[in-house]
């Protein structure tokens, strides 16, 4: 199965679920921003959980299927439009069949960053320490698309399966996203853990898959001095001098020196990677602080 | 060994933190020659090892198994690997850290390849080593503004730390030379050059 791409949008990249065990050679895990919904677009079309597939930023991408294909589309809802034989439909998805010569357009998705398009037992492209994963702080893995670029899926018949459906509540305002107690909480005052948890935070437009800049109430701490690096998760919330937190998105660098007040769990971490510029998002306590 | 502390760091990773530097390379190679069940990634750094796992409901017993660990006596350590890096020393900015020293730029050669070092920790690109052991005299600040581009092999001082840029990539230490020694290859294996805990030696070749 072949298609083209005609125009990658703002950013197109090939992500599949990363490249853990290299973190101490200073490789971090990569992969999707938000997981959940690159397992659900490979699992529509009954692909491995983790098969490559093409997470793509706030719409624009173009297709053309150089042969009938099906695909599947999950996480940031993008108007779907196919233009084939000289009509164009617009279609909901998130299973669809895309004759050979059609081309596939996305829109801006109403809610969200990212979307997934799978297709039939992924991408097939090279792997790097065992990912196809494009990391971009470290420039590892297949380089972001470009028009022109073809791509080639396997040639099986695709298995059109039923899988739950789309996570609720990731598009509400503001977002509520879980919060674990991270490493070094105890580096801020009380007042800095309940502003934490009362306020809502804006989500700035200084974010990409590296980290997500908030802004909203100053986290103080409650001791002064510099933290020697350390070993940071995806999903940590890491608090600058300036006091206004960030999250660690896929990308993030395997060591930090700030300190992390908080970690978010794995499905928060997912949500995260819908954050949009402008958005608001609270966080909710959970676990032991 | 010596005292740990476990500090929580999310569903599926705990941070434990040591005494030393030395505490945690050794913690950090028990933890490797174990093999330990659900352990997915471990990295090292000055102080802590931050350990993470496949799924949230092995970490609790992980977490039991790195107590333990942490408090056998370190006697399985091997003695660290030793590193030659061979560098030609004409960085860019090796006069300004002679002037910033009040050294000559060939005693800033001498002093910097003297030194052995040591691997604390590797971050910032993949490859990239903190290397700690800088003659004190080197010590110089980062620049006020990093460059965009630095090339690979570049071989850079900053604060307590030496270090070679791995690939082309933005960095804001002084350049006072290079190496063509390649530090970090996804197709070797390892991968990257240099490990957390190894010694690492500077050889000027001219």
């Amino acid at each position: 199965m072949t298609l083209t791409v005609l125009d990658p949008g703002g950013l197109t990249l090939v992500q599949d679920l990363g490249r853990p065990g290299y973190a101490g050679l200073g490789v971090t895990e990569s992969g999707a921003a938000d997981r959940r919904s690159l397992r659900r677009a490979n699992r529509l079309l009954g692909n491995d959980d983790g098969a490559p597939a093409l997470e793509t930023t706030l719409g624009g991408l173009v297709l053309r299927a150089e042969e009938t294909v099906v695909v599947a589309l999950a996480g940031a809802p993008a108007p779907i439009e196919v233009v084939a034989g000289g009509g164009s439909t617009r279609t909901g998805g998130p299973v669809l069949r895309l004759p050979a010569g059609a081309e596939l357009r996305l829109g801006v998705p109403e809610w969200g960053m990212r979307t997934y398009l799978a297709l039939p037992q992924g991408v097939l492209t090279g792997r790097t320490l065992g990912s196809a994963s494009y990391d971009t702080l470290a420039a590892l893995g297949p380089p972001p698309l470009q028009a022109g670029d073809v791509l080639q899926a396997g040639a099986g018949e695709a298995v059109i399966a039923t899988v739950e459906a789309e996570a609720p509540g990731w598009h509400g305002a503001p977002y509520m996203l879980d919060l674990l107690p991270g490493p070094r909480r105890d580096w801020f005052t009380d007042g800095a853990l309940t502003a934490l948890f009362a306020e809502p935070y804006t989500v700035t437009d200084l974010g990409d898959r590296v980290g997500v800049r908030l802004h909203g109430a100053g986290l103080e701490r409650a001791r002064r001095g510099e933290l020697a690096s350390e070993g940071v998760v995806r999903g940590a919330v890491q608090v600058p001098a300036d006091g206004q937190p960030l999250i660690f998105g896929p990308d993030h660098p395997v060591t930090g020196g700030y300190p992390v007040i908080g970690v978010l769990t794995d499905d928060a971490a997912d949500a995260s990677g819908q954050l949009r510029p402008g958005g608001q998002i609270r966080f909710r306590r959970r676990g032991d602080w | 060994m010596s005292a740990a502390v476990l500090r929580p760091s999310g569903e599926r990773a705990v941070l434990v933190e040591l005494d030393s530097l030395t505490a945690a390379h050794a913690l950090s190679a028990s933890i490797l020659a174990a093999e330990l069940p659900g352990v997915l990634d471990v990295v090292p750094a000055a102080r802590t090892v931050l350990v993470t796992v496949h799924r949230a409901d092995q970490l609790s017993r992980v977490a039991t198994r790195l107590q333990q660990l942490a408090r056998e006596p370190g006697d399985a350590a091997p003695e660290p690997a030793t590193a030659a890096i061979p560098v030609v020393y004409d960085g860019a900015d090796l006069a300004e850290v002679a002037r910033l020293t009040s050294l000559s730029t060939a005693e800033v050669i001498a002093r910097h390849s003297a030194a052995t070092y040591t691997a604390d920790f590797l971050g910032f690109a993949p490859g990239f080593a903190y290397l700690s052991g800088l003659d004190q005299s080197l010590h110089v600040p980062r620049l006020d503004s990093p460059r965009t581009a630095v090339p690979a092999g570049a071989v850079a001082i900053a604060g307590e730390y030496s270090a070679v840029y791995p690939r082309t990539s933005p960095g804001g230490w002084h350049l006072i030379g290079h190496t063509d020694t390649v530090m970090f290859d996804p197709a070797a294996d390892p991968p990257a050059r240099l490990q957390a805990g190894m010694r690492v030696r500077f050889e000027a070749v001219r």
